[in-house]
């Protein structure tokens, strides 16, 4: 089984951005770059369905040089190799559709594993998207696969609202991965080690010959409204009669 | 000028109230871009909720209705949302950002060669979409140049249309999807059934972390969510821990809320949880901890040990009501 699984290279998902005075973009300086939490959980899954039918997990990403990092932290995790498409132009979910079209058109994998959305943009479009252009079925939200002996199609639960879908998926497929998939594992020390001889090949995005006009343009960024500040009560009482006579919520 | 598709959404019959939303968004819309408001309802034996979705004002209501499209999967229904959306001459597609439109829309955005914006929350003068990133720390605005534009809308930034008498033509669509071809099955749907009111519709919410330390605990949020008539809530780490189920996880990754009041029971406050709660009009905090960030967006913050101050909640509530 040969997994193509993605990694993005996001701000890390536990520190509150700013928005830059001038509304070009978000504050990054100081801020540490991580793999997106989700795409962790995709690489997790990969390396478990590797472990048990045996195969190759691809790590593929798209974005500037330094998202070497993320790759390697996937190949210490225990994936085999990565593929780097090198771009510091702006992208929009629909281009690294197409981008990862080719890619999955280059290495044939017979699964690819995703990230249900990046915590960056918080788009979720990219697994679906993906899909469509694939002509293949799609599995998103994933919080269970489970391969069938053959290799042929995967029975996947999905988190929707109300419940749980279950739903069986020809492969190749998408499954884009949700929190509860799995708890990824650290990369161990001798991971790492071995990480560092892995290869990683980069490829330039313009090299590969898929159009790359973007159909999603950001322009101005606001900061959300802010919430005016509020009040400490110092006991139940105070607070029920507040919310009585003051919010009139209760 | 180009008309807005809305896909509405319906259980057991009866169309989903978070549909409103983007009916309310379509018609404000097409108000000001020109164009009329279309819906579309997709499934089998779907007539009674087409029926229903003619009292909000649109224009026309396309039903597609057959065997194979119930229940939904984003393989077929997309196909039908591409095909209607052609008939309907549409510039805008889109639904209420719940589960389902978030797995559909952007395949139907890849099929229709159409850029998409994700849980937007207005629109500005130049007709940029806003909608948040990063945890709803910045929105942006965002542009969409291809002719045919995919949205969801997120809930809570719009008045449910109103219900008014019916309305609008009823379009059925003859559909041409291969079943056969299509590379995925359903199994089944596994509900959680619950009494309480939806937490997107729910007037209160009751929300419960990991400070509950238990189902035990967490029943105390529970007991104060029934006084009260209201929806319960939770964090990450509850639903992780299997305490709750895992629709009822409000955040970034989770449901987005914004109710008349949200009691935060117990919950420290990452950005991935108020992403998901921020908006609600009145918000209270119940912690021991008064450090935690929770408190920066409380409109009440209290400093109390869980065990003790929501059952005296409960009785102060009580002797309010009584
Ligand atoms: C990719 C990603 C996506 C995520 N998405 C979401 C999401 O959508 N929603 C979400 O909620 N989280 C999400 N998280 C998780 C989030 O980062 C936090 O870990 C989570 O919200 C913490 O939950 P909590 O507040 O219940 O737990 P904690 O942070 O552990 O807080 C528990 C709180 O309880 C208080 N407490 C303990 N005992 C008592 C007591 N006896 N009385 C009163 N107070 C007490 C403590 O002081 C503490 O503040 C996401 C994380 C990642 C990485």
């Amino acid at each position: 089984m040969k997994i193509l699984v993605t990694v993005k290279r996001v701000t890390d998902p536990d520190v509150k951005v700013k928005v830059k005075s001038d509304g070009t973009g978000v504050v990054t300086d100081g801020i540490d770059y991580k793999v997106n939490p989700f795409d962790e959980i995709a690489v997790e899954e990969a390396l478990r369905i590797k472990e048990k039918a045996g195969g190759e997990v691809v790590v593929a990403s798209i974005g500037p040089a330094e998202a070497t990092k993320e790759i390697r932290s996937a190949l210490a995790m225990g994936a085999e190799r990565g593929i780097l498409v090198t771009t510091d132009q702006p992208l929009d979910p629909g281009v690294v559709a197409r981008v990862l079209a080719k890619l999955v058109e280059e290495e044939k994998p017979d699964l690819i594993l995703m990230g249900k959305q990046a915590v960056d943009g918080d788009n979720n479009q990219t697994g679906q998207m993906l899909a469509e252009l694939l002509g293949v079925g799609q599995a998103c939200f994933a919080s269970k696969v489970e391969l069938a002996d053959d290799g042929g199609k995967a029975t996947v639960t999905r988190e929707v609202d109300g419940g749980f879908d279950v739903v069986e998926v020809d492969l190749p497929a998408v499954i884009t991965a949700d929190l509860r998939l799995n708890e990824p594992r650290y990369a161990s020390l001798p991971g790492i080690m071995k990480a560092k001889k892995k290869p990683i090949k980069e490829v330039t995005l313009d090299s590969l010959g898929v159009d790359t006009n973007r159909k999603v343009v950001w322009h101005t960024f606001s900061e959300p409204p802010v919430r005016q500040a509020g009040i400490m009560v110092p006991d139940v009482p105070t607070l029920v009669a507040k919310l009585r006579d003051e919010a009139k919520v209760i | 000028m180009g008309n807005a598709l809305i896909i509405a959404e319906y259980k057991d019959g009866k169309l989903k109230k978070g549909s409103r939303a983007a009916f309310a968004f379509a018609r404000e819309y097409t108000q000001k871009n020109g164009g009329a408001f279309h819906v579309l309802v997709i499934g089998h034996n779907v007539t009674d909720v087409a029926e229903q979705c003619r009292r909000f004002g649109a224009e026309k209501v396309w039903q597609a209705d057959a065997e194979g499209l119930g229940p939904y999967l984003a393989e077929s229904w997309a196909q039908v949302v591409a095909q209607v959306a052609g008939d309907s001459q549409a510039e805008l597609v889109g639904a209420t950002a719940t589960a389902l439109a978030k797995d559909l829309l952007p395949r139907v955005a890849a099929k229709l060669d159409a850029g998409m914006a994700s849980d937007i929350m207005g629109i500005d003068d130049n007709g940029y979409f806003l909608r948040p990133v990063w945890a709803g720390n910045a929105v942006v605005a965002a542009e969409i140049t291809s002719p045919v534009k995919v949205v969801t809308v997120r809930g809570t930034e719009f008045e449910p249309a109103p219900e008014g008498e019916p309305g609008g033509e009823l379009a059925p669509v003859t559909v041409n999807v291969d079943l056969g071809a299509l590379k995925k099955r359903f199994v089944r749907f596994e509900e959680v059934k619950s009494e309480r009111p939806e937490l997107t519709e729910a007037a209160i919410i009751i929300s419960g972390g990991r400070g509950t330390k238990g189902e035990e605990g967490f029943k105390l949020v529970e007991q104060l969510a029934d006084l009260l008539g209201a929806a319960v809530g939770a964090t990450r780490a509850a639903v992780d821990a299997g305490w709750v189920p895992n629709d009822l996880q409000v955040g970034q990754t989770g449901k987005v809320v914004a109710p008349d009041l949200y009691v935060a029971v117990g919950i420290s406050g990452a950005i991935q949880h108020l992403a998901g709660m921020k908006g609600s009009k009145t918000i209270v905090a119940i912690n021991k901890d008064e450090e935690a960030p929770i408190f920066s967006v409380a409109d009440y913050g209290l400093v109390a040990d869980l065990f003790k101050a929501v059952p005296e909640m409960v009785e102060e509530i009580k002797k309010a009501k009584a």
